[in-house]
Order: structure tokens, then C-alpha cells, then sequence
């Protein structure tokens, strides 16, 4: 891939126009079910995303990421504390579920393509769900969305029919059809073999360099962490807040060399001992995978 | 990749052949052996058995079925009786009825009860109670409580696959992965769009699964309806009051050549059955022909 062309869309304005989709994470606090068992999964939690920022959570398994980026999508409900977008309130301990919107879109850890519809038509979906597009033009629209992501010829495949990396791919194409302030993606590389992954991660990026969302983007791995993120927030495992947040300050566009460099090496070893520590913990706890 | 598949087909089909005729060739020696094999020959056998104090029994001997040869003479002679199509379509016609029925109340009464978790805890307990009573066990009280006969093997074949149906609906539904109605809200899907969208596609291939179990059940009951009911409303005299009839009528009137007629057609009709069911299932459900 040419580094040429990545940087002169990286300095292009987006066509999205003003980057948008700060997040505030103020003090939230979750805990599961707690007239019994009382299991503390977020523990007053703060953080800071920039709009157009790539934020990558790091943290062991289990160590209720997730549950951070489900009260963000508006699938669960927060016990205290309030977490905004751009400004505007999404949850607090008044109103503890945020609604689910097409400003925040999730891309699932195991894939949630609709296996029956095909690519186009999960890709066209959310549009023509919002009424925003007709049917012929969300088609339209999908099929030159898919076909910048490299997408071509399996449109009318369903998803079932192409790799696991490809309907990733076509995940996230169909989020960013919806114009979405916020992408918020939970693991989606985990299943794929490292190879598969090296690709998906410079596709993410050139995807991004183009759309300019805020990306919310949650994995164990710290080389990936490193890799994409503008910022890396290590997390505590269980109850989850966060350890260490770290600025990368490895310049976009950036493409695999980044991995070899110096810099690169100096951060994950900066690093590499607060996710170590964590990771033990989590696995001396005995936590199961979620 | 073509010419690998129609050759698979072929040894497919191939096999399938063979093992219908090596299938027909034992039928036939066994059925055979009543020429050279005589029960009085075990009469040793019986003296042993009693001698230990058991009763005398018989075992099952193939001898006593008629051979598949003969079956073939008869089955040809019952080719011009129009009794026996009419037969034919009896047990279709109930079979297709009472199936579109179990079908037309059967998903809109399982998709009611997944979706609405008032409707579940009025429906379900009932449905759950009258679920496990045999098809067959209904057969005297539906002959009371319907007017015709007809209607009432017809209200029987209705039930062996409705509770079926039903209860694949229900459970395809339910196991719908919370992920999708997840994505599909943050889309701005509305309450009626996850129903269609979502809800309905998740559900078809439990539907097709239990449409499929459900037209087996259907055959079994239809032809056991027709025995205990004495072939519904006579229509088409003593052998067209359905398959089931038939076989009893053959039974009846000491035709046993014509029992194995019957057995084989229900055979053959279920068969094409499942065989326009499945290719239906395929049509509807393509995201699934591709695992």
C-alpha cells in the first residue's frame, strides 16, 4: 500500500465535514445485579475521547470493557455517573440507559450480519431503516461504499458465503453507512489469524483516514492497541476503569513499518508491564471470557 | 467443480438403486422360504421350549409376508381400480389440510408467543399440557366434537403438526441472537421492522425444520385416523376412503399382498411430501443452501 496516497486522504477533509463524536466518560460506575450478588464491573470509570479520535481499550478478558461499550451503544444500563456525546448527555444516573442510535454503531466481537440478507442488503439497511435513502439509493450508495472498501463482486453474496474477514469488512462498511458519530467496535479481529488481522488493521485504517469517525475500539492485544490508536487506555481488570492511558504520538497515516520501528518498540514496553500485571490478575481471578 | 458434483450425484443415485434392489432380493428369498422352510420342521424347537416352561411361541417369520413379486402382481391389478387413486387423494387432501392449517394457525401463534411475554404466560401453559397428548388420543373426542368424520380426522391430522410447528417457532425465535435486535435498533429499526426484518428471517429455518417434522407426523396420523375411523365418509366404496383405509380394508378382507400395496404407496406419498417441502425450505431459506 502506498503511503503516498494514505497521507494525502489523511490530510484531505473528511467528506463527512466537521469531525464530531467527543466522548466524556464521567465517573460511571456498573454493577451487575446488585440487590444479590453485587458484581462491581465498572468502577468509577473517566475518560476522555477526542472527536475523530481512535481510542483503543486495552484489558484482559473478562474485565468489563464490554460493559463500558454496551451503556455507551445504549444496550445496558449504567448504575452512577454520566457519559456524553459531543456535549449531550447519553446516560447518567437519572436516566441509566442511553438510547440506542445510529450515532453510535457497534460492530459485534463475533459478527452480527444479518446471514439473510445479502452483503448489499445489510450494508443498505441502516438508511433505509432511518428513511434517510430509498431503496434504489441505498443501493447505490452500498454498492460504492463496498466497492471503496475493496468489497466488489460479493455483494450478492450472503454473508455466510465469504470469509471471516470480509464480513468484518462489510460490518463495518455497514456502520459507516449510517453516518455515525461513533464507531464502536468490540474485538472484531479476535477470531481472525494474525495474518488475516494485519490486513484488516491498515484496511480499518484506510477506511478511517476517509471517514474520520471517533472509533471506540476494544482488544486484548497491545501490539493492535498500539498499532491503531491515537490513544491506548489500559484497563484494571475487574472492576474496570482505567490504569494507565497512554498518547501515541506515532503519526497517521501509518501503515505496517510502524510496527518495527523504534518508538513502536519503546511504548510496548512501556506498557507491557501494566497489561502483564492485569492479565495475571485476571486469570488468578479466574474470570471467564466476556 | 461441476462435472465433481453430477458425479457424486450419479454414485449417489447409484447406491440408492443398489441398495433398493438388494433390499428387494433378501424380501424376496425370505418371503421364499416358505417353499422350503416348513414350521413343522421346528417342532423339536417348541418341544424345547415348553420343556423349559415357557409357553409355545411362534417366532416372526419373513415366510409369512407376501413376496415383493407378487406384491407387484397385485399392485398391478389395484393400478386400474379407481378406488385406490381415490384413496390417493383422500390422504392427501387430509394430509394437506390439516398441514396448511397447523401451518396458518401453528406460525402466527408460536411468533405471538416469542414475541409477547403476556401471551406466553396466558398460551404456553396450555399449550404445554395439551402438547404431549398423542394425536390418535384425540381421535374419539374429535369425532364427538365434530359434526363430519372428515373434519374430524382432519382436526387430528391438524394437531400432529401444529404442536410441532408451534413449538420450533417459539424456539427458533427465542435462540434469534440478542446481536441482531441490537444492531438492528441502532439502525432505527422500528418494532414492526424488527418483526419483519428480523424476527420473521431468524424464525424461517425453524419453521422449514418444523413444517418438516410436522409433515411426517401428519402421514403417521392421517393413516391411523382413517383405520379407527373406518375411511371417513365412505367416499369412493370399500377402497377409496384413504390409504390408511385401504391397508385395513386389505387387512379386512384377508388381501395381504394388498396390505404391503398400501404400506408402500403411504411410503411413496410421504416421500414426495418431504421432497416438496424441502425444495420449498430451500427457496425460502437460500442463505442457509451454501453451508
Amino acid at each position: 500500500m502506498a503511503v503516498g496516497t494514505l497521507a494525502a486522504r489523511a490530510a484531505a477533509p473528511s467528506s463527512a465535514g466537521k469531525t464530531r463524536g467527543a466522548i466524556v466518560i464521567d465517573d460511571v460506575v456498573k454493577i451487575y445485579d446488585p440487590e444479590g450478588a453485587a458484581v462491581m464491573a465498572v468502577d468509577h470509570c473517566s475518560l476522555n475521547i477526542e472527536a475523530g479520535e481512535i481510542c483503543m481499550i486495552v484489558g484482559p478478558s473478562g474485565c468489563g470493557k464490554t460493559t463500558l461499550l454496551n451503556a455507551i451503544a445504549g444496550f445496558h444500563e449504567i448504575t452512577s455517573g454520566r457519559i456524553l456525546l459531543d456535549g449531550e448527555v447519553l446516560c447518567s444516573t437519572e436516566k441509566p440507559k442511553a438510547e440506542p442510535s445510529s450515532d453510535r454503531i457497534v460492530v459485534f466481537q463475533n459478527g452480527a450480519l444479518f446471514p439473510w440478507k445479502t452483503n448489499l442488503d445489510n450494508v443498505a439497511f441502516g438508511p433505509l431503516m432511518q428513511g434517510k435513502l430509498t431503496k434504489a439509493e441505498a443501493a447505490d450508495k452500498a454498492r460504492a461504499m463496498m466497492a471503496d472498501a475493496g468489497l466488489a463482486g460479493v455483494e450478492h453474496n450472503y454473508p455466510g458465503e465469504v470469509s471471516s474477514g470480509m464480513r468484518r469488512r462489510v460490518e463495518i462498511v455497514r456502520a459507516l453507512m449510517n453516518e455515525p458519530k461513533v464507531l464502536l467496535l468490540d474485538e472484531p479481529y479476535r477470531a481472525l489469524d494474525s495474518l488475516t488481522k494485519s490486513v484488516m488493521h491498515e484496511a480499518l485504517l484506510e477506511i478511517y483516514y476517509r471517514n474520520k469517525v471517533t472509533i471506540f475500539f476494544i482488544t486484548h492485544d497491545l501490539e493492535e492497541a498500539i498499532f491503531l490508536g491515537h490513544k491506548v487506555a489500559i484497563m484494571t481488570t475487574r472492576p474496570c476503569k482505567p490504569k494507565k492511558v497512554l498518547e501515541v504520538d506515532i503519526p497517521h497515516p501509518r501503515d505496517y513499518s510502524v510496527l518495527t520501528s523504534k518508538r513502536f518498540r519503546e511504548l510496548m514496553e512501556e506498557t507491557n508491564e501494566a497489561v502483564h500485571e492485569e492479565a495475571l490478575k485476571a486469570f488468578a481471578a479466574g474470570e471467564k471470557e466476556g | 467443480m461441476a462435472m465433481g458434483k453430477t458425479s457424486r450425484l450419479h454414485s449417489v443415485y447409484w447406491r440408492g438403486a443398489i441398495s433398493i434392489i438388494v433390499f428387494l432380493v433378501l424380501w424376496e428369498v425370505g418371503s421364499l422360504s416358505k417353499t422350503w422352510i416348513k414350521w413343522e420342521s421346528f417342532e423339536w424347537l417348541r418341544n424345547v421350549i415348553t420343556a423349559l416352561g415357557f409357553k409355545p411361541i411362534y417366532l416372526p417369520w419373513i415366510g409369512a409376508v407376501p413376496a415383493p413379486t407378487e406384491v407387484l402382481a397385485v399392485w398391478m391389478t389395484v393400478l386400474t381400480d379407481p378406488g385406490y387413486w381415490q384413496s390417493w387423494y383422500m390422504s392427501f387432501f387430509r394430509v394437506m389440510m390439516g398441514f396448511l392449517a397447523a401451518m396458518i394457525v401453528g406460525i402466527p401463534f408460536g411468533l405471538l408467543l416469542a414475541v409477547s411475554r403476556t401471551a406466553f404466560g396466558i398460551g404456553f401453559p396450555v399449550f404445554e399440557v395439551l402438547r404431549p397428548i398423542p394425536p390418535l388420543a384425540w381421535v374419539p373426542a374429535s369425532i364427538l366434537f365434530w359434526p363430519t368424520q372428515e373434519m374430524s380426522i382432519a382436526f387430528v391430522t391438524f394437531l400432529g403438526a401444529f404442536f410441532t410447528i408451534v413449538i420450533n417457532v417459539v424456539g427458533g425465535a427465542r435462540s434469534i441472537d440478542v446481536r441482531y435486535f441490537q444492531a438492528a435498533r441502532s439502525m432505527g429499526s422500528s418494532q414492526a421492522d424488527i418483526f419483519w426484518r428480523i424476527i420473521l428471517p431468524g424464525t424461517l429455518p425453524s419453521i422449514v425444520v418444523g413444517s418438516a417434522v410436522g409433515m411426517g407426523i401428519t402421514w403417521e396420523v392421517v393413516v391411523a385416523a382413517e383405520m379407527i375411523s373406518g375411511g371417513g365418509s365412505q367416499i369412493g366404496g370399500t377402497s377409496g376412503g384413504g390409504l390408511g383405509f385401504f391397508i385395513w380394508n386389505s387387512y379386512v378382507g384377508g388381501s395381504y399382498e394388498q396390505i404391503v400395496v398400501g404400506m408402500i404407496s403411504i411410503g411413496i406419498a410421504g416421500f414426495i411430501s418431504s421432497e416438496l417441502l424441502r425444495a420449498l425450505g430451500r427457496r425460502v431459506t437460500p442463505w442457509l443452501r451454501l453451508r
